[in-house]
């Protein structure tokens, strides 16, 4: 290793830090007998959700320290963007985040577009802001379905979020021919437009969408258990959140009103009237019902849509599928994905293939604060912080 | 009251099992090898090459140019060109494939190949039971088991197939258009220094069809 | 929010002695940038965080970059006379422009919803001054990120409190994402079509076997 020692702290005594890392004080000594054991959760364990390990320093049934380590799924995403052409970097992207390929494709999309200086046509909007709902919808409800698994709950909540999951992906393969590895947004709009008869199927699917929401709170949102297990366990306070750049239902859970959709909204989304749900607590029960909320509100933006959608091209016809090059410079775009803040930086140098492309993971930053959510926890509550914070490992290592 | 949470969501469960008998909402599971779900026309898995007429040896629409291997993301498309020209299946000499092959172990189905593809020569498949006790050998295909008639692109995706075939009939029909421009030109550069009656060998019959 | 030039020229009324350069960004988007020496970042970026008028209080993205060693190729032309007579004469100068690593802060403001401030850090060159100040004391969002730069483009961060390889694993000597990087050939290559990848695995394990 050609770092330096990893011990090396900050020192700078002219103003106070910005954060502080937490520490964890020990029991006294006639209350057990002082000796910690350290485990090693994962890196095939099946509450991590993939292949991700927690080195977890354990005081009794409390944890004391908490180290994340991943990695173990990295496949360096940024280093094959670069060596391909931009739009061959396309379903690449779909295996960022397995489950919202969707988003991920319209990020991608949205930085080449601003550096490329391309306008979507109206009716690609719409299409894209269905899709990007309904994803945020299939997503949310599975990680209800996870998040209750992980607590112990096998299997009901997680098959009746996938029975509805089911769905929607149904519509996405008739829209894109594929299931997860959607592949379907271009630079400029979108690949092809909707079969016949897809908006009908999407507004019946939208239509009894709440009757599920309403089945899924009545098994859940009042349950006891859930309740106990999860109020006022790994509690994120708001200045931290803002810190520490955590984004998505985690962010708004600790009560910041930061949403992209509204804040810094890309598309067409300041055309729909929804609200943004706010929780008071940070705490796990704050983040899970930041997803139900969030799940009602993007019904009411696809009732809007699915309204409003007009005819018309979809796609830029400026927009080149061979011979694509930019010219030389660099865009930053990002927006609000079910996991956070999505963001594509793109440097080009006018060739093929983009100089430099980034992307901002939301599951990886939202990682940070995983030590400060667990500690004094006991380390089965571990499981459902991590499940909380909502990860999928594709995006984590890239 | 301590535990109604709990009640109320074994209702739910006690609802969602009864009604899975009544309701078909509720039931979505399907019995796969016994029964299949209907064929999307979207559906995409694996490429194929297209042929026209009746000889997929004649009528393959790629002419080899290679596009395709090199816009593939995972790179699994590997194509090697023939020397000499051959006739295709309307008589146009053109390059063909001398290898054609996908390693579809390596494919990961995102249709950008039928993107790039400016001859509409390859196309996706919705084959999807491949499976093979032979990891490498039969998960490499060459060109003779990737190509597919047209009408069999006609089955499996009508309405894309119908606009393809439009597309292609439009182009020879601007093709043949202006060769019999060209022809009646030529017949009339020929005719005109010559003012006795010209045969006509290069009447609008003779434009290829 | 203010314009790039009036948060340069109050930073630098606020910190004595930081340089700061604009630089600008030709794609449509216009995201340009402000480019601050290594000795004052960390307090240029004080005071952009604690800014009433800016509150720069979220850090959104950094990103690492490889920049290689450029010639630039300059042409001049002249007017000179040679033997008496005068003549144009085109003249090129070859200019080095030395590499280095760059890391990318995007900043925006939760409080008062704008941004993006996009500040550049330099380092000295890509081999032996690969240090930059690290901004992880103000913002722990770039904990995991500027780990990842040093993982990825070796780039050592001042002052950050946990810097180790994030996504390779410790005992990885290179780092992946620098330009002129060359791929091990140890490598478990999956076979494929590709004849080059395969002799380079074959001539891998050649002399062990």
């Amino acid at each position: 290793m050609t770092g330096p020692d990893s011990s090396h702290t900050h020192t700078d005594t002219a103003s106070p830090p910005a954060w502080r890392r937490p520490t964890y004080e020990l029991r006294p000594q006639a209350e057990g007998d002082g000796r910690m054991l350290e485990i090693s959760m994962g890196p095939q364990h099946p509450s991590t959700h993939g292949v991700f390990r927690m080195d977890v320093m354990l005081d009794g049934e409390r944890v004391v320290k908490l180290k994340p380590v991943f990695g173990y799924l990295h496949r360096n995403h940024e280093k094959i963007g670069e060596s391909t052409t931009y739009l061959a970097s396309m379903p690449y992207t779909d295996r960022l985040d397995y489950f919202c390929s969707l988003t991920n494709n319209w990020a991608y999309a949205l930085a080449v577009e601003r550096l490329a200086g391309l306008q979507v046509p109206e009716r690609a909007e719409y299409i894209r802001v269905i899709l990007a709902e309904l994803t945020r919808l299939q997503n949310h409800a599975c990680l209800g379905g996870f998040l209750l698994q992980d607590m112990g709950a096998s299997g009901t909540p997680l098959m009746y979020a996938f029975r509805e999951r089911e769905k929607i992906l149904d519509l996405f393969e008739a829209l894109t021919g594929a299931r997860m590895m959607c592949n379907y947004m271009r630079f400029g709009g979108c690949r092809c437009d909707l079969p016949p008869g897809w908006l009908e199927r999407a507004r019946a699917l939208v239509a009894g969408f709440p009757r599920f929401l309403d089945e899924f709170e009545a098994l859940l949102t009042g349950n006891e258990i859930l309740m106990s297990r999860t109020q006022g366990v790994g509690v994120l306070p708001r200045e931290l959140a803002i810190n520490a750049s955590i984004t998505g239902p985690g962010l708004r859970a600790s009560g910041v009103n930061y949403d992209l959709r509204k804040a810094d909204p890309y598309g067409i989304y300041p055309r729909f009237s929804f609200r943004i749900p706010l929780g008071d607590h940070g705490d796990v029960y704050d983040r899970y019902m930041m997803r139900v909320l969030e799940m009602r509100e993007s019904l009411k933006i696809l009732e809007q849509a699915l309204r409003d959608i007009p005819d018309g091209p979809i796609i830029d016809p400026k927009a080149k599928i061979r011979g694509f090059r930019p010219k030389p410079g660099e865009a930053y775009a990002r927006l609000e994905g079910p996991k956070g803040e999505l963001g594509f930086f793109l440097i080009s140098d006018g060739s093929p293939n983009p100089y430099r492309y980034r992307v901002r993971p939301p599951s990886l930053i939202n990682l940070t604060v995983l030590e400060d959510l667990c500690l004094g926890h006991h380390v089965a509550d571990v499981v459902i912080i991590l499940g909380s914070v909502d990860i999928v490992l594709g995006e984590v290592d890239r | 009251m301590l535990g109604k949470g709990i009640l109320k969501g074994m209702g739910e469960t006690a609802r969602n099992f009864f009604g899975s008998y009544a309701s078909e909402d509720r039931l979505v599971t399907v019995q796969y090898p016994e029964q299949r779900l209907p064929q999307i026309e979207a559906m995409r898995n694996f490429p194929f090459l297209v042929f026209d007429g009746t000889d997929p040896v004649q009528g393959l629409r790629c002419v080899a140019c290679q596009i395709c291997e090199k816009e593939c993301p995972p790179k699994c498309i590997y194509i090697v060109k023939d020397s000499a020209k051959k006739p295709d299946y309307i008589g146009k000499l053109q390059f063909q494939p001398k290898v054609f092959d996908i390693d579809i172990s390596v494919c990961m189905s995102c249709q950008i190949c039928v993107e790039v593809c400016p001859f509409d020569a390859i196309k996706m498949n919705v084959e999807y039971e491949l499976s093979s006790s032979d990891r490498f050998g039969s998960l490499l295909l060459n060109k003779q088991d990737l190509t597919r008639p047209n009408s069999y692109f006609h089955k499996i995706h009508p309405s894309e197939a119908a606009e393809v075939d439009g597309r292609l009939q439009a182009e020879k029909e601007k093709v043949q258009a202006k060769a019999r421009l060209e022809a009646e030109a030529k017949a009339k550069a020929a005719a005109a220094p010559k003012p006795t009656p010209a045969p006509a060998p290069l009447t609008p019959a003779s434009a290829p069809a | 929010m203010e314009t790039l030039e009036q948060i340069k020229t109050r930073v630098e009324l606020a910190v004595p002695g930081a340089s700061l350069t604009v630089i600008q960004n030709g794609s449509p988007c216009a995201q340009h940038s402000i480019l601050v020496d290594n000795e004052h970042a960390l307090e240029v970026a004080r005071f952009l965080q604690q800014d009433p008028q800016l509150r720069l209080d979220y850090l959104s993205n950094v990103t690492g970059v490889d920049w290689l060693e450029q010639v630039l190729q300059e042409k001049s032309r002249s007017r000179r006379v040679i033997d008496g007579v005068e003549r144009e004469i085109e003249e090129t100068t070859e200019k080095r422009v030395p590499g280095y690593l760059e890391a990318i802060y995007h900043l925006y403001s939760m409080e008062l919803k704008h941004g993006p401030v996009i500040l550049r850090l330099r380092t000295s060159d890509r081999a032996k001054g690969t240090v930059l100040p690290s901004l992880t004391p103000l913002w722990r969002g770039a904990e995991f990120q500027e780990r990842e730069i040093f993982d990825l483009y070796g780039i050592r961060f001042e002052g950050h409190p946990d810097l180790r390889r994030i996504l390779m694993w410790d005992s990885f000597a290179d780092h992946p994402m620098r330009k002129d990087y060359v791929e091990p050939d140890d490598y478990e290559y999956e076979p494929t079509p590709h004849d080059e990848v395969l002799e380079r695995a074959r001539q891998h394990y050649l002399p062990r076997t």
